[in-house]
């Protein structure tokens, strides 16, 4: 009976230890951002948005069955100048207060390459903006950061997960001024992910 | 009234030109923030911030042309200041 019982603790454990990590990348210290760009006549249109949150399941032994939602906080988003700002944020262009949130759903991962806690793979899941969604496939970079955490948040012991991205979506495909202004605003978006998650212990 | 709008036009373009010059030149549109890039050693993300600065640019200048050239037009509207002239003895 002993025996059995060890055998059934062990398992437990080993369970546990290779069970999927939930990484939550609500980040209280601003760093996660998400950075997007437009080509325009005068200067390209740059800015950024820091309202990111969501959760990842992550499995160290196993990175390439990661899946998880991150969700950004259309209002987040921010250009230097003031009057661009208010058009982004306005009804002919994000419409933000319709559309509050910009999410990206990653479903399944193809062509994983982990080396040293590296992970490169084209995430493929549901890219919504604008109240469109849309399949897409980006590359990804994933680097797991065992027992970090404690060094982002002291007292808390834990793993972190560093999340980027880099990639183009065509506005026209969300419904953004579909066929307006393309002489004035690019219809190509560069976007560039930098975000961490937390997995506290 | 019609010298006085016109030195004020001046003025205006002037002062334009010079804060433009004064704060970069900027040749984009005018900004009221700066991007900071703060390097997150842990992650190694950068993280970006956005510190509050007026940055004109050619819209700016745009404007600042715009209002003087009101000001130079309006000032048109005004006779030319007659200036007393003692009457000629012959």
């Amino acid at each position: 009976m002993k025996i059995i019982s060890t055998i059934l603790l062990a398992s437990l454990a080993t369970a546990v230890y290779a069970a999927p990590q939930a990484f939550d990348f609500k980040d209280p210290k601003g760093v996660n951002n998400a950075v997007f760009s437009l080509d325009a006549p005068l200067e390209s249109i740059s800015g950024s948005a820091s309202g990111i949150s969501g959760t990842v399941s992550f499995d160290p032994e196993n990175p390439g069955a990661t899946t998880g939602k991150i969700v950004v906080a259309a209002e987040s988003l921010t250009v230097p100048n003031p009057m661009q700002k208010e058009h982004l944020h306005g009804a002919n262009w994000l419409d933000v207060a319709k559309y509050p949130e910009i999410t990206f759903e990653a479903k399944s991962l193809a062509s994983v390459k982990t080396a040293d806690h590296v992970t490169t793979a084209d995430v493929t899941g549901t890219f919504t903006l604008h109240g469109v969604a849309k399949e897409i496939t980006v590359p990804i970079k994933l680097t797991y950061l065992p027992d970090k955490l404690g060094a982002r948040v002291p007292n808390l012991k834990g793993d972190l997960l560093v999340i980027r991205a880099n990639f183009t979506i065509n506005r026209e495909d969300f419904d953004i001024q579909k066929g307006q202004y393309l002489d004035k605003v690019s219809p190509t978006i560069s976007l560039t992910l930098s975000i961490a998650g937390a997995f506290a212990k | 009234m019609r010298k006085i709008l016109q030195l004020l036009a001046l003025f205006v373009v002037l002062a334009a030109a010079g804060t433009w010059a004064a704060t970069g030149g900027n040749r984009g549109w005018t900004k009221t923030g700066v991007p900071v890039e703060t390097l997150d050693p842990v992650t190694g993300i950068v993280a970006i911030g956005y510190r509050p600065q007026f940055l004109p640019g050619v819209d700016f200048l745009g404007a600042a042309a715009g209002a003087a050239g009101l000001l130079a037009g309006v000032s048109f509207f005004f006779r030319k200041t007659k200036i007393n002239q003692p009457p000629i003895n012959n």
